[in-house]
């Protein structure tokens, strides 16, 4: 009978599976990660299987072989006779290019937006709501398009480029040229005062520092930094006898040659990654501020200090704690959405190894591991730095 | 331990199972899904794109329509899966599509090594180049420096990079993943040139608002025989699919049509090539698995080679294309089915 069996000091298994707590969830975890490592065997398996069926084997031999296709926005040499691995570096570049460059830009907007919607005038108030209510509601893909096609549908062809700056500038549908500079040695000197001056800024600001805690005065240290890091190298500059020459774009033929260039296609895609991603960061950075209670203002002034230091020593600090984790997940979004740019022709990782060697070679298993790959590290990187960097605004604790 | 062997087991019982139903013939596949599953472009005018009531038109379409009547008996049982060039060859080997109609060249890799049989040849194409008349270029060798548009996943990014490489000029390719998007860069200026099948070409060229704008080199840098391909290692799949091919080019030389093909099928006639076709001497239907009727069938649906050509990109059309070295081989052309016997 089971209430005799209850009492019993060696209940069986069966028994303590129901009643024994820590047997039971010992018991279901075992259940779930065995079912899961047998979930991911099977699929795997399956593909390994298959693509044996097929008489397809797994291997990355063919990254060796010529790629046998060119690209036009190449950062390293690469033409039609490298092989695979650096068609795919190409693409890996021009995809960091367009994050980092994207990832800077839509900080910067962002922040703007995030203030100006605070602002207590009515009306940018508003053309900012309007602005990120538009933005963040229409899906990315269709503000590519949108750039890109408003790029190359109204600037006009090269014979009839817009030239800005005396010939500095030439405005086309197929790209934005300006003159490259070539430096010379005495450059050198140039940067040797840079590095003298990031040095001497933080050395100083660990003096400034020393000097404020013992004695309360408070230096520029601003200005003073500005100064070395910029207006130091840039009187050697003069100095050296401005060591610098510039390649000016000139007209041949079809197209401009010579000087630098950015093309259509990273700029639609730059601006329409950068104007999205900014929208939310408005929204994050505007969340930040309002989340740092009025009281906060008010005990600093009521503290004598000045409000251009409340904002950054009191105000700034304590919103940043609240921007940070939302910020890293807007940075990891405009990475991953760059990979949008196969629609537009912009040479991404996507569409490069991803892309044209996937469909030269066949090896759709191979390419997708390496983007794959790519990705992961990439945004885990992204994450990594932005975790570093939480870390250290986040409140001290005594 | 014990219980992950059983999960072990049984996830190798599935496996099993699944991998089993993968081997079963395709011509048995459609015929108990009364479908056939036709992977063609997502839309090259003449060959294969939506007409204005949303029924999918064109040159490859016609003939995944044949092969759906020859096998199925009715030339509408075709789900059409339109494919990008970078998409076509994994949708046909991973199953979803039987059938590939996508203007696909045939290579020896991707016979090969991407494990496709191919079936024959159902257009003889080259690469060639577009541009606009007013930039005043008659000849592809004065392109050195050109900004050219290329529909991305095709053998036409190969092409051009041996071809500008070897006459020693340079050029910016603007990689395009779709037919349309290449068509609205190109008409904005971006590019110079664009570049692809001839047959693309007047393609492209016929749906732009002014067509005469625009005018196709003389060069025709590469052979680009586009056929039909399933996956290896069907042989059955791949008999009945080639057949079909063979018999709607065998039947243009014969004379059969759509007018006269029900005539011939009622009642033996003279020419012995056109009574092995509609079956009223031999029985060749029953060697590739299906009746008698099949090739009728074939034909009346969608009539034979030549019909097809004519109603979708022929000199009458917005395509205007010439029979060229498509023409049967007794006019000319290289197009030579093996005989039906």
């Amino acid at each position: 009978m089971a209430a005799t069996e209850t009492s019993s000091s060696n209940p069986s298994l069966f028994y303590r599976l129901f009643f024994d707590k820590e047997l039971r969830s010992v018991t279901i975890q075992v259940i779930t990660m065995a079912l899961i490592f047998a979930f991911f065997f099977f699929i795997v398996n399956n593909a390994i299987t298959n693509l044996e069926a097929i008489g397809k084997g797994y291997s990355f031999s063919f990254l060796w072989d010529a790629s046998n296709y060119d690209i036009n926005q190449t950062l390293i040499e690469y033409n039609s006779r490298s092989p695979h691995w650096r068609a795919a570096v190409v693409g890996l570049i021009n995809t960091l290019l367009v994050a980092v460059a994207g990832i800077i830009l839509s900080t910067i907007v962002g922040f703007l937006l995030g203030v100006l919607r605070l602002s207590s005038n009515w009306l940018i108030n508003r053309v900012v709501y309007v602005y990120i209510e538009y933005v963040r509601n229409v899906p990315v893909l269709l503000h590519i398009l949108l750039v890109h096609g408003i790029v190359v549908n109204s600037l006009p062809i090269p014979k009839n480029a817009l030239m800005a700056f005396d010939g500095t500038l030439f405005l086309t549908n197929r790209g934005f040229y300006t003159p490259k500079p070539l430096f010379e040695p005495a450059m050198w000197a140039v940067l040797i005062a840079f590095i003298i001056g990031v040095g001497f800024t933080i050395w100083f600001k660990g003096y400034a520092k020393k000097i404020q805690d013992a004695t309360g005065k408070i230096y520029p240290v601003l200005w003073i930094s500005l100064g070395a890091i910029l207006l130091f190298p840039i009187i050697v500059f003069f100095l050296a006898g401005l060591p610098v020459n510039l390649e000016y774009p000139e007209l041949k033929g079809f197209n401009f040659k010579g000087g630098l260039v950015l093309r259509p296609e990273f700029v639609a895609l730059w601006l329409a990654l950068s104007l999205y991603t900014a929208a939310f960061i408005a929204e994050i950075v505007r969340a930040g501020i309002q989340a740092i209670s009025h009281g906060q203002t008010e005990a600093a002034f009521a503290l004598g200090i000045k409000p251009s230091r409340t904002m950054s020593l009191v105000i700034i600090p304590q919103a940043l704690r609240v921007i940070i984790p939302p910020l890293s997940s807007q940075y990891l979004n405009i990475t991953k959405n760059s990979s949008l740019a196969i629609a537009i022709g912009y040479m991404d990782i996507v569409a490069t190894i991803g892309g044209i060697s996937l469909n030269q070679t066949g090896r759709e298993m191979e390419c997708m591991t390496i983007v794959l790959a790519i990705y992961l590290t990439f945004s885990l990187m992204i994450s990594a730095f932005m975790n570093w960097y939480n870390k250290r605004m986040k409140l001290v604790e005594r | 331990m014990k219980l992950f062997k059983t999960l072990a087991v049984s996830a190798a019982v599935a496996l099993a199972s699944t991998s089993g139903a993968a081997t079963a013939g395709t011509l048995q596949d459609v015929q108990a899904r009364g479908e056939l599953n036709c992977v063609v472009t997502t839309g090259v005018a003449g060959f294969a794109a939506p007409d204005d009531a949303g029924r999918w038109a064109g040159f490859d379409v016609d003939f995944c329509r044949a092969t759906a009547a020859a096998v199925l008996g009715d030339g509408d049982k075709v789900k059409f899966i339109p494919t990008t060039g970078k998409t076509r060859f994994t949708v046909l080997n991973s199953g979803e599509g039987d059938l590939l109609y996508r203007n696909t060249t045939i290579t020896m890799s991707r016979d090969a090594d991407l494990k496709l049989t191919f079936l024959g040849v159902n257009y003889y194409d080259g690469q060639g180049f577009m541009v606009p008349k007013a930039l005043g270029v008659t000849s592809a060798k004065e392109l050195d420096g050109a900004s050219i548009c290329i529909q991305t996943g095709t053998t036409t990014e190969l092409n051009l990079a041996d071809y500008f490489r070897s006459n020693n000029m340079s050029y910016e390719p603007v990689a395009i993943e779709t037919n349309e998007e290449g068509q609205v860069n190109y008409l904005a200026g971006r590019c110079d040139v664009y570049t692809t099948d001839a047959s693309g070409l007047a393609s492209t060229r016929g749906t732009f608002d002014n067509p005469n704008a625009h005018i196709i080199l003389p060069e025709i840098i590469s052979k680009e025989p586009l056929g039909p391909a399933v996956r290896q290692g069907d042989d059955e799949w791949a008999d009945v699919t080639r057949w079909v091919l063979n018999v709607l080019i065998a039947a243009e030389e014969a004379g059969l049509n759509q007018g006269n093909v029900a005539g011939h099928a009622a009642k033996a006639g003279s020419n012995v090539d056109i009574n092995r076709m509609v079956g009223t001497e031999g029985d060749f239907g029953s060697m590739i698995g299906l009746d008698k009727q099949w090739a009728v069938r074939a034909i009346s649906a969608v009539g034979n080679y030549g019909e097809i050509f004519e109603r979708n990109i022929g000199v009458n059309t917005g395509l205007g294309l010439a029979r060229g070295l498509n023409a049967q081989w007794t006019n000319g052309g290289i197009l030579y089915s093996p005989p039906v016997r």
